[in-house]
């Protein structure tokens, strides 16, 4: 077992022992500690602590669990001469995050049309286990994709240029190089743009159950009663494609890490070298492609409440809060004893929280920190936070994800038979539409860590703070 | 002899294969992957694909052939059901697959596989017995 030890109420230390090159900080409490049980990820955090160029600590949110590799939560900053760059450190799904959309409607006004607004969802965007969209892309416009992101839909009608604004680094990462991306990724990624997946994405809708800080929610435009819409997906088959090629490539070539890895899973290159730049700019490419997606299914959701409710975009105001990703690695500078440096900070299950006044949040937020975007598990809801300053100091700018699993999906199926999980949640109020028969039962609420403890670590250990609690109505998945 | 054993971790799925011999190994390996994919005897042999895949050692093979096999589904939307291997060392594999593509009115997904991950993958042979194990992101 990897050694604990209590910093305070919301930290715990893996002392820096053996081949580490920096000690690990796990932000969690007691309880979440205890119900970890046997849970490997804090080796996890250790091995992490192993790799070149790592700066400061090896990191992990309080909705910790094991990944392959990297532990799912994990954080950690290298440094751009001396550090390394892995594919691990991303996870398969570049750019899996979330975006929240608000509308001028409170719960009142949907509640008799909850069911159809959930039916149109489901038969406007497609679901579930490699699902394909109506669009079939050239391998030339699925390029421009690529390097354009979020834009490409928007120039195409899907959506409005404030979209673009409301999105992390504006719905694009810099440098996305579309020769970097294999033939099989682009083939994979032809059929796909526009697709919510399956697993634990979801689209939700939403009410605003509880606002925490009156000045942070007016500034996001929330406020109780609200209805939200919740869009949780990724960069679908061809971001699985992309980390697979470039893992390969770079287990291949291990022989350039000068130290043993503790974990294949963790292959990984130095940033300055051509395979690491190599996959940077294959990963902006899929990191683009996911935000490219998620626009177009805001679109469609516009599009479903405009005629299920048979009101205009003006009457609906459907606003993008904010868009984040929590699979990437980027390139943001830190003041690292008390110097400025440029670091490339990995975030696997953990989004960004930038504080109040920094230069890469809209004017909008620039006093309330960036809006941190937490979904829950299916039927549970979900919490919006900020970022705070602390979290820049801490932990590179960062903060937790999800709610994180407990139970695997063996476990989860095994506790769900017998149990019809959709009228379960139909007897708590909540609609849901899912493709596959299996997903709902792997996805059922027990199978999650309990989100209010993990944003409760979160807010006290003051790297985000509580803005507002949504409650799920309804929810389509794959 | 059981084929292959399902082990579970958290997040994902895990598989032991067992085999007399590595070819039959492998086999097992990549009729798993299609075996907790679908139900199989919903699948026709009709079309075969030719498969060569090089790896530096046992567990790198297995990976590497594991994910070319997942491709074919991925990439190209076949589901398979026959596997051989017609030649096979440390370094390369020779062999061919058969199954068909997916149709949504006849094959239903029962886990959707989405990787073949490096992590604690292992070949070892013991008592005259091939076990693989690898774990898939799912």
């Amino acid at each position: 077992m990897t050694e604990l030890k209590k910093i305070d109420e919301n930290r715990w230390m893996i002392p820096q022992t053996g081949n580490m090159r920096v000690p690990g900080i796990i932000y969690s409490n007691a309880r979440l500690i205890r119900e970890m049980g046997s849970d490997e990820s804090p080796k996890q955090v250790a091995n992490v602590a192993h790799l070149p160029g790592i700066v400061k600590y090896s990191l992990a949110m309080p909705d910790m669990h094991w990944g392959y590799g990297f532990p799912i939560g994990g954080v950690a900053a290298f440094g751009l001469d001396d550090g390394v760059i892995s594919p691990g450190g991303v996870g398969y799904d570049i750019n899996c995050g979330c975006r929240l959309v608000t509308t001028n409607l409170i719960n009142e006004e949907i509640k008799d049309h909850l069911k159809d607004l959930i039916v149109a969802l489901y038969h406007n965007i497609p679901t579930g286990v490699g699902s394909k969209s109506d669009l079939k892309l050239s391998a030339n416009e699925e390029k421009k994709v690529l390097t354009e992101g979020a834009k490409w839909a928007v120039e195409r009608g899907y959506g409005m240029h404030e979209d673009i604004d409301a999105t992390e680094d504006g719905g694009r990462i810099k440098g996305a190089d579309p020769e970097m991306v294999s033939a099989r990724a682009i083939e994979r990624g032809r059929e796909q743009l526009g697709t919510l997946g399956s697993g634990n994405h979801f689209l939700e809708i939403e009410v605003v159950e509880e606002v925490f800080d009156k000045d942070a929610a007016a500034a996001f435009g929330l406020h109780e009663d609200q209805i939200c819409v919740l869009i949780h997906s990724g960069s679908r088959g061809l971001g699985y494609q992309v980390c697979d090629d470039y893992l390969a490539r770079m287990v291949k070539h291990l022989g350039e890490i000068e130290i043993p890895l503790p974990d294949r899973q963790l292959a990984c290159a130095y940033i300055s070298t051509p395979r690491g730049k190599e996959y940077l700019a294959a990963m902006a490419c899929a990191a683009n492609y996911a935000w490219a997606n998620r626009q177009m299914m805001l679109h469609w959701t516009r599009e479903t409440f405009e005629h299920a409710l048979k009101k205009g975009p003006r009457d609906l105001g459907m606003r993008l809060l904010y868009d984040v990703c929590h699979n990437i690695a980027k390139i943001e500078t830190f003041v690292v004893d008390g110097k400025e440096v440029k670091l490339c900070v990995h975030r696997k299950g953990a989004t960004r929280a930038f504080p109040p006044g920094h230069p890469a949040l809209p004017p909008q937020y620039s006093k309330t920190g960036q809006p941190v975007l937490i979904p829950g598990d299916m039927g549970t809801g979900s919490y919006v936070l900020a970022g705070t300053e602390k979290a820049f100091a801490e932990t590179f700018g960062s903060t937790c994800h999800g709610a994180g699993r407990v139970m695997s999906r063996t476990q989860a199926k095994k506790a769900s038979r017998g149990r019809a999980i959709e009228r379960e949640l139909a007897a708590k109020g909540i609609i849901v539409m899912a493709t596959g028969r299996g997903t709902l039962n792997e996805e059922i609420p027990e199978a999650y860590k309990d989100l209010d403890q993990i944003v409760d670590v979160v807010h006290k250990a003051g790297i985000s703070k509580k803005v507002a609690r949504l409650r799920a109505l309804g929810c389509i998945k794959g | 002899m059981h084929r292959y054993k399902q082990f579970d971790h958290t997040a994902d799925i895990g598989v032991e294969a067992l085999g007399k011999t590595p070819k039959e190994l492998f086999a097992n390996a990549a009729f798993a992957v299609f075996d907790i994919l679908t139900d199989l005897k919903h699948i026709n042999p009709a079309v075969e694909k030719k498969i060569a895949v090089d790896g530096d050692g046992w567990e790198d093979l297995l990976i590497n052939y594991l994910r070319e096999i997942l491709y074919l589904y991925n990439g190209e939307g076949l589901l398979l059901k026959e596997f051989l291997i017609d030649k096979i060392d440390e370094r390369h594999l020779e062999g061919r697959v058969s199954g068909e593509p997916f149709d949504p009115a006849r094959h239903r997904i029962n886990t959707e596989i989405k990787a073949v991950t490096y992590h604690q993958a292992e070949v070892k042979e013991e008592h005259g017995m091939w076990q693989g194990r690898v774990i898939f992101d799912v």
